[in-house]
């Protein structure tokens, strides 16, 4: 009698996380499972793993984002990784110490992985070319911020399955509404959501749009008081104020008239419709203060489950063995 | 658990060959009762007690356990499981994922806890179930219960309860289910 | 200076194609014959394989000297300049201070004359670049600059250069203009299209282009002044140009190499060697721009030389610097990239034509009458000669340049310059700088 054992999955890249494209759908689908095991270490009263013990994680901020380190930071020190934090406020880069010098240097104190965020697109790409470390994006510009993506992903999976589905995003209709040009949240979660079989349709100003769509798995719409009912995802992006000097918007008033979801609009979701946010929210203009605490909106779990979708990625980079 | 893990790799996948069969499914059935008994004569009243089965092999194992328990002595003892995957010392150095999420809903604080697992070999997945096991409470004891044990032990861990004791070559593999013990080897795909 | 003879090659030249000898002495040209016994003492070149042409003409290098001298120097840029064929720059004036004044012109003049090409020099538009007032255009032109530029930016005020047109008329001079509109380009640092929109980088429409082209071209109707475009990158600005010189406006425009094969798609990777400016377009702009050297609308091929340190070129693709290094590879990119048997009419030129817009083409432009050939008995000894079928690997490594920032970096290219002649003096032999 012969037993087939079963074959250890491989990710399409084992070393960095830099675009959501790096995981394609299996990768994805293997992300959020592996979250489900870290999910459980976090409800438990000692939510702590030795699993990265030895292991060094450095988060680099060239841009500030309290909330996205804090994430990262917990997670890998639910994984018992060791932390180092760089930001670029307290740094010799304002000593005009190069962002290769920066990197070097970090990666020479012992870290394992870099976390890099940085208001320019792309420095992920050569930051990864410099050093040897695993390098995870937290965020480039405005082009991907892929934990961004699976956590979000992950959390509508348990939205599905705490009303007794399968998960299953395939055929699900998301729709992301607001400044998707600027949006490195909407770069990722289109490539997330449409490998996993979501139908996505993007709601924004043509201001706001990028220029070219060619290539993007979407649809576009102008009007989201005709698309709202027949959507299982509202996924509401930030609206940044600067957007107004640029002229792409006459005023935050007559955007959150025509693409806000107001008090109003709310009324016209699906029953089980889910309202998402990557945050932080400006309450009363992509969104209506009281939408945002209504049942349907997932926003506070997105930040719960953060942590455990960035322990999943940290333990397939360093801890799986599957780098090597 | 223990026997999987280690034999996963390498080579990646492999297949099982089979050279003889060492238990039929009437003997593990049999000695599934002895152990039932063990663990019940050993833990009078079976109060405070749960089992915990080590993902993948020990789970299965636990759950049959439990019915023999329930059968024999009329009590209903609860069942986890648990997988190391995080707390394994390999970490790194060989492909280790979670075969499943861990499931332990209670304080183990004041309890006995049997682990459960199908074939005990080197000890070093019981020392990392020992560590889980440590975040979920204090224990009041933790027993140990396995289907085979093979020898070729690098850590301290004796078990509680055996099935048999299999004399083994490092190299060979054990394959436990309902429908008996398998002595093998894995053989390159 | 020993004579110099060139064997058994074939001259190719303005007027056309023959298997010649070239016989160099004094600094001229002495015979050019089917077969030339070289004199005692002279130094032989061997030419088997190879076209001899006149020596190649960049009308659009930045030598960097004043003010960067860590990413060229006059001197470092000219040896490149050399090991890649050509015997004549031009120094584009946004150096450190701005060629703006008759003083920097002698500044760079004075390096440019121990270089081992001839060092012409572009004068501002108008001071310090900066748009407002005019430069000192005819004290440049008395010490004998003939392109006037505010290259790196073009010239955003309407009324500013149609004074500066009509001000450049008598001196015989010509204006060229980087053409990009500020208000549309702000804050762009690639092709806006599928590629920008994809990576999230802020893109520079080609109607930013587009749109100065068409306002010179209005204003040199206007003013019946020359214009000079430079680099042009977009399908539009080929199609106007090519309109423009149909109505026989004084119009004349160059083409960069990587505007002729790379496209937007190479910024896929973040790489900052593919930051230019103007930015690479789509392959359907690329395309565009190679039929306009196959039909003549662009007069030459430039090779906008921009040197950048490793380290300037090391930051965020979006705070790097653009531009990328060009003098050493510009001839075989263009035979590389022009010179392929087939039906598209852009790819299917001929050597002769790829050299014209590489030598006597671009000389004219400048106005550099000792440059750009015949190759004949009498003229100035300034020669190429380069074996046309050998293929190289590119190895930044090895560049003369300061910079290493050259896109072709590992790729195979087809053409390969052997020996340059500068002045009579063999100043790259066997692909060999000789000083």
């Amino acid at each position: 009698m012969n037993v087939t054992l079963p074959e250890v999955a491989e990710t399409a890249d084992t070393r960095h996380l830099l675009s959501v494209a790096d995981l394609g759908r299996s990768g994805i689908e293997e992300v959020l499972r592996l979250t489900d095991s870290f999910v459980e270490v976090s409800e438990r009263t000692i939510p702590r793993v030795p699993a990265l013990r030895g292991r060094t994680v450095a988060t680099l901020f060239f841009e500030d984002s309290t909330r996205t380190r804090l994430s990262f930071e917990a997670a890998a020190k639910r994984l018992s990784a060791d932390t180092m934090t760089f930001s670029a406020a307290s740094s010799s880069l304002n000593k005009g110490e190069s962002l290769r010098d920066t990197v070097e240097t970090v990666t020479a104190m012992g870290a394992d992985a870099l976390i890099v965020r940085h208001r320019s697109a792309g420095v992920p790409w050569q930051v990864a070319s410099w050093v040897p470390a695993a390098v995870i994006n937290a965020g480039d510009g405005w082009h991907e911020h892929p934990t961004q993506a699976l956590l979000d992903c992950y959390t509508v999976r348990q939205a599905l399955v705490a009303r007794g589905a399968d998960g299953a995003i395939d055929g699900m209709r998301v729709g992301i509404v607001g400044d998707v040009k600027h949006s490195r949240v909407a770069r990722s979660g289109v490539l997330a959501w449409s490998a996993l079989g979501a139908d996505v349709t993007l709601i924004a100003p043509p201001t706001l749009l990028p220029p070219s769509l060619a290539g993007w798995p979407v649809r576009v719409s102008h009007d989201l008081d005709a698309v709202l009912p027949d959507l299982d995802v509202v996924y509401l992006l930030r609206i940044q104020a600067e957007r107004m000097t640029e002229a792409l918007l006459p005023s935050l008033r007559e955007y959150t008239a025509v693409y806000g979801l107001t008090r109003r609009r709310a009324e016209l979701l699906g029953k089980d419709a889910v309202v998402m946010h990557p945050g932080p929210m400006n309450r009363g203009v992509e969104i209506a203060a009281e939408v945002a605490e209504l049942p349907c909106s997932v926003i506070t779990r997105q930040v719960s489950n953060g942590v455990a979708v960035r322990m999943a990625v940290l333990f397939l980079l360093l801890g799986s063995g599957l780098d090597a | 658990m223990a026997e999987r893990e280690r034999m996963l790799t390498p080579p990646r996948g492999g297949v099982f060959v089979a050279r003889a069969q060492v238990m039929t499914a009437e003997d593990v059935r049999r000695v599934l009762t002895r152990i039932a008994h063990e663990i019940a004569e050993r833990n009078h009243g079976l109060e405070d007690l749960v089992l915990v089965g080590l993902q993948t092999g020990g789970v299965p194992i636990a759950r049959r356990l439990a019915g023999l328990i329930h059968e024999t002595q009329g009590a209903d003892v609860p069942v986890g499981s648990l997988d190391v995957a995080f707390y394994r010392d390999d970490i790194g150095l060989r492909p280790v994922l979670p075969e499943a999420v861990t499931d332990i809903p209670w304080d183990l604080t004041g309890q006995t806890v049997v682990l459960v697992d199908d074939v005990l070999f080197t000890g070093r997945t019981v020392r990392a179930a020992l560590n889980a096991l440590s975040d979920y409470g204090r224990a009041r004891a933790v027993q140990l219960a396995v289907m085979v044990d093979r020898g070729h032990r690098e850590l301290p861990v004796r078990p509680d309860y055996v099935g048999k004791n299999l004399p083994t070559r490092r190299d060979e593999m054990v394959d436990v289910s309902e429908d008996g013990v398998l002595l093998g080897d894995v053989v390159a795909r | 200076m020993h004579e110099i003879l060139v064997g058994g090659g074939t001259v190719l030249d303005a007027t056309g194609a023959r298997r010649a000898d070239v016989l160099v002495g004094e600094g001229r040209i002495t015979a050019v014959a089917e077969s030339i016994e070289a004199p005692a003492g002279a130094l032989v070149l061997d030419a088997g394989g190879c076209l001899v042409t006149p020596g190649l003409v960049d009308l659009h290098t930045h030598l960097r000297e004043p003010g960067r001298e860590e990413a060229e120097t006059v001197e470092t840029g000219a040896r490149a300049a050399a090991l890649g064929g050509y015997t004549a720059v031009v120094a584009m004036p946004n150096t450190d201070p701005a060629i703006d004044s008759a003083a920097v012109v002698r500044q760079v003049l004075d390096l440019g004359a121990k270089a081992v090409c001839q060092v012409s020099v572009a004068g501002a538009i108008s001071v310090g670049r900066a748009g407002e007032l005019l430069a000192p255009l005819a004290e440049m032109a008395a010490l004998g600059v003939r392109i006037f530029t505010d290259d790196g930016a073009g010239v955003q005020d309407g009324r500013l250069m149609r004074r500066a047109l009509e001000y450049a008329g008598p001196l015989g001079v010509v204006l060229a203009q980087h053409c990009e509109d500020a208000s549309l380009a702000a804050g762009g640092h690639m092709n806006e299209g599928e590629w920008s929109s994809r990576l999230g980088i802020p893109g520079v429409p080609a109607e930013a282009e587009e749109v100065m082209v068409m306002r010179d071209i209005a204003l040199a109707r206007l003013t019946g002044g020359r214009v000079h475009f430079l680099h042009l990158s977009t399908a539009g600005s080929v199609a106007m140009v090519g309109a423009a010189k149909a109505q026989g406006l004084a119009v004349t425009a160059e083409a960069a190499p990587h505007h002729l094969c790379l496209t937007d798609a190479e910024v896929s990777g973040y790489d900052t060697r593919f930051k230019v400016n103007p930015p690479l377009r789509s392959a359907a702009d690329a395309a565009a721009v190679r039929r306009g050297v196959a039909s003549g609308v662009i007069d030459a091929i430039a090779t906008d030389h921009a040197p950048h340190t490793q380290e300037a070129k090391e930051a965020p693709f979006d705070q790097a610097p653009p531009g990328m290094t060009g003098l050493e590879t510009t001839l075989a990119v263009a035979l590389t990239e022009l010179c392929q048997a087939g039906d598209d009419p852009g790819r299917n030129l001929k050597p002769a034509e790829v050299v014209a817009a590489l030598s006597w083409q671009p000389a004219a432009i400048a106005g550099l009458s000792d440059q750009g050939g015949p190759v004949a008995p009498g003229r100035p000894a300034h020669l190429c000669v380069f074996d046309p079928g050998q293929s190289w690997v590119v190895d930044p490594a090895r560049t003369a340049s300061r910079s290493r920032n050259n896109p072709w970096a590992g790729r195979s290219l087809t053409g390969r310059v052997r020996h340059t002649v500068y002045g009579g003096e063999a100043v790259v032999i066997d692909g060999e700088a000789q000083r």
